[in-house]
C-alpha cells in the first residue's frame, strides 16, 4: 500500500525543527549539563557551567538562539519505501524549510554558495541531506544543526588492521585533545568505526544524535564509549578548556563491517550545544 | 582575580592583568570575524585606511545571529580565534590591544601580544543568549554585505570574559 505525503509537511515540519533545536536542548542534552554543573570539580569549570544553565534559560525565555552559530543544517532522512512525495521536489522542500526556518525563527545564516568564492547565501540553504530508504510508509527527520568551531576540529583516520583497539582509542584521545578549547567543552564526541571512508564520517555525525544517556548496542563498544569518556575526562581540559573534571558528557560510537585491509575511524566533535531533534511523518 | 575595565584597553590597563584574571569589559568595542579581517587586510595591502579607529581597540571575534524587533542584537558569543590568526599581528602591530575569542592562538599571535603589549581574552563559547545580554548598542560600521560577518561597533557593560594571553606572553590554556 503506498503512502502519499505532501512536500508542503515535509517543509512546515523542517521549518519548525530549525527553530525548535536552536532555541531548545533536547532533553537528554539539557539533563547531561545539568549533571555535569553538579559534579563539575574545578570552580571556575563550575562557574562556567553554570553560565551555560543561564544561557539555556535565557535561549528559552527569548527565544533567542542557545549559540550564534546556528550551523549548517544537517538533515538524516529516513524515508519508508511506500512512501511517494507529491506537490514537488523533494530536496527542494527540505530546502524551503530551512530558508523559511532560519529566516523566521532570527537564526544565523552561516552558509556560503562556493568554497572559495565564499558569497553568503542569505539563508542557510542549501542543507546538507543523507537520505536512506527503510522499510514502511513513515519518514524520518533528524535535525542536527552543525555549529563549526566543533565541526573544524573533527577527523578521520585510517588505521590499519593491526592498530586495533587501541589504534582506535589512541586516534579519538588525540583528536579531543587537539581540539581542547577550539571545540567548546564539555563536548560530545561522535565516532565511526569501519565501513569506508565517508561511511565512517557519516557515522560519526549520526552519533552525535544518538541521546547522550544512551550507550551501544554491542558490548565491547558500549566498555569502549565508557572507557574512552573517562579517559578524556581525566585530561583536564574541563568547560570552556579552562580546566575542570568536564571535557566531554558523551562518547557514541556506531560501527559498520569494513574492508579485510582496512580501520577507518572518523571523530565528529560537536560543542555542549549538540542540537538534536526527531519528527515521524 | 575578578577585575572590572574599561575600553580603550591601553597599556595601562593592559599591565595591571594577568592570565586567569576573570574581567567585566565596559566600553565601546569592534565586532569582525573571517571575511571582514580579510577584506581589512586587503584594504592595508591597497594603502586604504581601515574602517575602524585601531589605535588601542578591543575586536571581539565574533558574528551575531539577527536580532529581532525591539532587541540590541540576537545570540552573540565568540568564534574561534584562531582563524584569525593569520590577519592578527598585522592589527597588533598597528595599535590593536586586545581581542576576544575562544581558542588557541600560534606563536605569531603571541609573539605580537609580547611586541604590542597586547591581551587576549576568552569569551565562554556557546553562551551567546548569556553574552547578548551584556550588550546594549550595536550599529554596522562597514561590509553590511556580509551579513552575519559585517563589521559592528557595539556598546558592552560588564562583558564577561578570561584573560587567556597576557601581555608577558603567559598562557592560561597552556597551564591546564
Amino acid at each position: 500500500m503506498i503512502r502519499t505525503i505532501n512536500v508542503n509537511i515535509v517543509t512546515e515540519t523542517i521549518k519548525d525543527m530549525c527553530i525548535e533545536s536552536n532555541y531548545h536542548l533536547s532533553k537528554d542534552m539539557d539533563q547531561a549539563l545539568k549533571k555535569a554543573a553538579d559534579t563539575e570539580e574545578s570552580v571556575l569549570g563550575k562557574k562556567i557551567l553554570d553560565q551555560l544553565q543561564e544561557n539555556l534559560k535565557i535561549a528559552d525565555e527569548d527565544k533567542i538562539p542557545i549559540c550564534q552559530d546556528t550551523g549548517m543544517a544537517v538533515i538524516f532522512m529516513e524515508i519508508g519505501q511506500d512512501v511517494h512525495f507529491e506537490g514537488g521536489n523533494l530536496e527542494d522542500s527540505i530546502n524551503e524549510g530551512v530558508r523559511r526556518g532560519y529566516t523566521e525563527g532570527y537564526l544565523r545564516k552561516s552558509v556560503v554558495n562556493d568554497p572559495l568564492l565564499r558569497e553568503n547565501t542569505k539563508d542557510n540553504t542549501p542543507a546538507i541531506i543523507h537520505y536512506t530508504i527503510v522499510a514502511g510508509d513513515k519518514v524520518k527527520i533528524t535535525f542536527a544543526p552543525k555549529g563549526f568551531g566543533s565541526e573544524n576540529m573533527s577527523r578521520v583516520f585510517m588505521l590499519k588492521p593491526a592498530d586495533g583497539e587501541e589504534g582506535i582509542k589512541n586516534a579519538i584521545l588525540t583528536a579531543v585533545s587537539d581540539a581542547g578549547p577550539n571545540a567548546c567543552p564539555p563536548m560530545v564526541v561522535g565516532v565511526g568505526i569501519g565501513g569506508d571512508f565517508e561511511k565512517s564520517a557519516i557515522m560519526a555525525k549520526q552519533a552525535l544524535t544518538r541521546n547522550a544517556d544512551e550507550y551501544s548496542k554491542l558490548p565491547h563498544i558500549r566498555k569502549m564509549e565508557k572507557e574512552v569518556l573517562e579517559k578524556i575526562n581525566a585530561f583536564g581540559i574541563g568547560p570552556a578548556g579552562l580546566s575542570g573534571s568536564t571535557t566531554a558528557l558523551a562518547v557514541n560510537i556506531n560501527t559498520y563491517p569494513t574492508h579485510i585491509a582496512g580501520l577507518p575511524v572518523a571523530v565528529n566533535i560537536c560543542c555542549h550545544v549538540n542540537r538534536h531533534t526527531v519528527r515521524i511523518l | 582575580m575578578d577585575k572590572y575595565i574599561n575600553t580603550p584597553i591601553t597599556e595601562e590597563v593592559t599591565a595591571d592583568l594577568k592570565y586567569g584574571d576573570y574581567v567585566y569589559i565596559t566600553g565601546t568595542i569592534y565586532v569582525a570575524r573571517d571575511a571582514a579581517h580579510k577584506r581589512m587586510t586587503e584594504a592595508l595591502e591597497k594603502g586604504e585606511e581601515l574602517p575602524i579607529p585601531i589605535k588601542d581597540a578591543t575586536i571581539y571575534y565574533m558574528g551575531p545571529s539577527p536580532a529581532r524587533e525591539g532587541k540590541v542584537i540576537g545570540s552573540a558569543g565568540p568564534t574561534t580565534a584562531g582563524r584569525m590568526d593569520k590577519y592578527a599581528p598585522v592589527l597588533l602591530d598597528l595599535g590593536q590591544k586586545a581581542m576576544i575569542g575562544k581558542g588557541k592562538r600560534n606563536k605569531e599571535v603571541i609573539d605580537a601580544i609580547i611586541r604590542n603589549k597586547a591581551v587576549y581574552f576568552a569569551a565562554v563559547g556557546g553562551a551567546g543568549a548569556l553574552l547578548s545580554k551584556c550588550i546594549t548598542k550595536s550599529k554596522i560600521i562597514c561590509y553590511e554585505d556580509l551579513g552575519a560577518e559585517a563589521v559592528l561597533e557595539i556598546e558592552v557593560l560588564n562583558f564577561p570574559a578570561i584573560v587567556v594571553i597576557d601581555r608577558d606572553g603567559n598562557n592560561l590554556y597552556d597551564m591546564v
